[in-house]
């Protein structure tokens, strides 16, 4: 007799057809946890899903649907809780934004309170910006989801370095032995540091710029060069990433006065020529025009940082497909 | 039709030999045992008999006493279903039938990755070889439009190349190398959408191996290989593979290569 056990069923596989082989951290915390395979995989991701929805109506993707992605915001922004907003939509995932500000935590809520909230609603990924380093860490140990670091203190902002990977990428080719300058408030900046690790990693040379005032103690122990003659180190750059001076973090005064910054170390026509032809200028922005960054450079012709935003969009949608998917099968 | 060692085990009308004191066996005294037409059951009853069972397959006759219990390295007979040249006939021929359905309207050519994107660009250049027009050929990844990106490790992403006319009413060939469980065709189906609304929409592959789970066809067909789930069939192109071939790699059946785990689709 065929009895129903008899009948044949389709069983899943086993082993994966085609498995990713680089593996990725379970959570994207800084950007010294990828690996350069990993990175590589972000990237190509992005290069896939930027091909996949370019020139459509719908730029929409099936992909995350039913899933859920809180962005945690405790600190002011723009463009990244935009972008990871429209990222995550556009994998049509459910999102839910949360600033600090009109929440309980303006109530006094603990952030471990906030984290057991958003664990029993089942966010799927937390994408987290703290004004307090390794906020996002600490979040990790609480929640099941997986947690994105979207900038935290003066520590690391992972995302950012990819989008800029990316868009250094699509112009320059392969990162190997490119020259890339950073320049500015490398004390406070995050984006930095995220920059030097991942560009490091990438194959890159990176040399940091910067008023012997806002250079990091501990700066000899990163994967980059220091001047603080900037005209020497643009000769020959590839690229020039110009970083915000952080007035609302600088307590002291790391240097005399604005004029004087933007004398030494501000970019301006002069300086851009310094640059091959085909070098890029690149600000993650909010810029301070006519401090760090003449007008006349940012809007000119080798400036990318609008394609920058852009580019943004793309990067974060792969690293939320990347950290979603694969979920039942005991995560990456 | 050349029923496998693997598709035939639970299957009504199969030959076996039954145990010497079962009620249906005929009265043959001094032979050996009769071989009787039975109702299909359990593959377990077959060896509970004192005379060892036999199994009738295409391949041979093998014995049940060294059938493997379930094992990832188990044993496969690989036959060669086409070679090289065979490939090329298949792909002249689906290249006629398109024509043929289509007359003279411009189809446009979808291959899906990895090896229906090759498979597209050679039924592209014998279309444009036939009707002296080029053939708009590109390719459709559909890793982002799966139904079982949870359950998997995270798959790379291939390559979407829509050709520059678009897909909006154009008469669209999905083209892919196996079809076997359709989901791969239902995506494609979605990520198509999403790229515009085609005329119509057509499927071109190179071997349908059965097994379906959802209500898919395939319009043009290179080779119909009917296979059991512990099967695997292995397409190489020159391309990836250095070589053009479709080989069927039989699992020695087991019961796990019944009911077991399998592949989906062919790598």
């Amino acid at each position: 007799m065929t009895t129903i056990q008899d009948v044949p069923r389709p069983v899943r596989p086993a082993a994966a057809a085609r498995p990713v082989a680089p593996t990725l951290p379970r959570h994207l915390l800084s950007a010294g946890d990828l690996s350069r395979a990993g990175a590589e995989l972000i990237l190509d991701t992005a290069e896939r899903i930027d091909q996949a929805i370019a020139g459509r109506e719908v730029r929409k993707l099936p992909t995350l649907r039913g899933r859920t992605v809180v962005n945690l915001f405790f600190e002011d922004s723009t463009r990244t809780r935009i972008s990871f907003e429209l990222a995550a939509k556009r994998l049509s995932a459910d999102v839910i934004n949360f600033s600090a500000k009109g929440s309980s935590v303006s109530k006094g809520e603990s952030l471990k309170d906030t984290a057991w909230t958003l664990q029993a609603m089942g966010a799927d990924a937390v994408v987290c910006r703290h004004s307090a380093s390794g906020a996002p860490q600490q979040l990790s140990a609480w929640v099941d989801g997986h947690v994105v670091n979207a900038g935290d203190g003066t520590h690391e902002h992972p995302t950012q370095a990819l989008l800029d990977a990316f868009t250094l990428r699509r112009h320059l080719g392969a990162l190997d032995g490119r020259r890339i300058v950073v320049v500015g408030d490398v004390l406070h900046s995050r984006v930095a540091r995220s920059n030097v690790l991942l560009l490091s990693t990438l194959g890159a040379r990176v040399t940091l710029v910067a008023p012997p005032t806002l250079v990091p103690v501990g700066v000899d122990a990163w994967p980059a060069d220091v001047s603080y003659d900037l005209d020497a180190a643009l000769t020959g750059a590839d690229a020039v990433m110009m970083l915000r001076v952080q007035r609302e973090r600088m307590s002291g005064s790391f240097f005399p006065t604005a004029r004087e910054y933007s004398r030494g170390y501000g970019l301006d026509e002069r300086r851009r020529a310094l640059l091959l032809p085909h070098s890029i200028v690149m600000h993650p922005g909010p810029m301070n025009r006519g401090m760090e960054i003449t007008p006349g450079v940012a809007d000119g012709a080798n400036s990318v940082i609008v394609e920058q935003v852009a580019n943004g969009v793309t990067v974060r949608m792969a690293v939320l497909y990347l950290l979603l998917s694969g979920e039942m099968n005991g995560g990456m | 039709m050349a029923v496998g060692t693997g598709s035939g085990w639970d299957r009504p009308g199969r030959l076996v030999a039954l145990p010497v004191d079962h009620p249906l066996r005929t009265v043959q005294r001094g032979g050996k045992g009769g071989l009787l037409e039975v109702p299909a059951r359990p593959a377990q009853a077959s060896q509970s008999g004192a005379v060892p069972a036999v199994e009738a397959t295409a391949g041979g006759v093998i014995p049940s006493s060294v059938r493997p219990i379930s094992d990832p390295d188990a044993p496969q007979i690989l036959t060669e279903i086409l070679g090289a040249a065979q490939i090329g006939r298949v792909i002249d021929r689906i290249a006629h039938q398109i024509l043929e359905r289509n007359g003279e309207l411009p189809v446009v050519l979808l291959g899906i990755p990895t090896r229906g994107v090759h498979l597209a660009r050679r039924l592209g250049e014998r279309l444009t070889a036939f009707t002296d027009r080029p053939t708009p050929v590109g390719s459709l990844d559909i890793t982002l439009y799966r139904d079982d990106l949870r359950r998997r490790p995270p798959r790379a992403l291939e390559e979407t190349r829509i050709p520059a006319g678009g897909v909006d009413d154009a008469i669209v060939v999905l083209v892919d190398d196996v079809l076997y469980s359709g989901r791969t065709i239902r995506a494609a189906l979605d990520a198509l959408r999403d790229q515009g609304r085609p005329a119509v929409v057509q499927l071109a592959v190179l071997v349908d191996r059965g097994h379906r789970q959802l209500p898919i066809r395939a319009d043009y067909v290179g080779k119909n290989i009917p296979t059991a789930f512990g099967d695997d069939v292995a397409v190489r192109l020159i391309e990836i593979d250095g070589t053009d071939s479709v080989e069927l790699a039989r699992a020695v059946p087991t019961r796990d290569t019944i009911t077991g785990p399998t592949g989906e689709r062919t790598p």
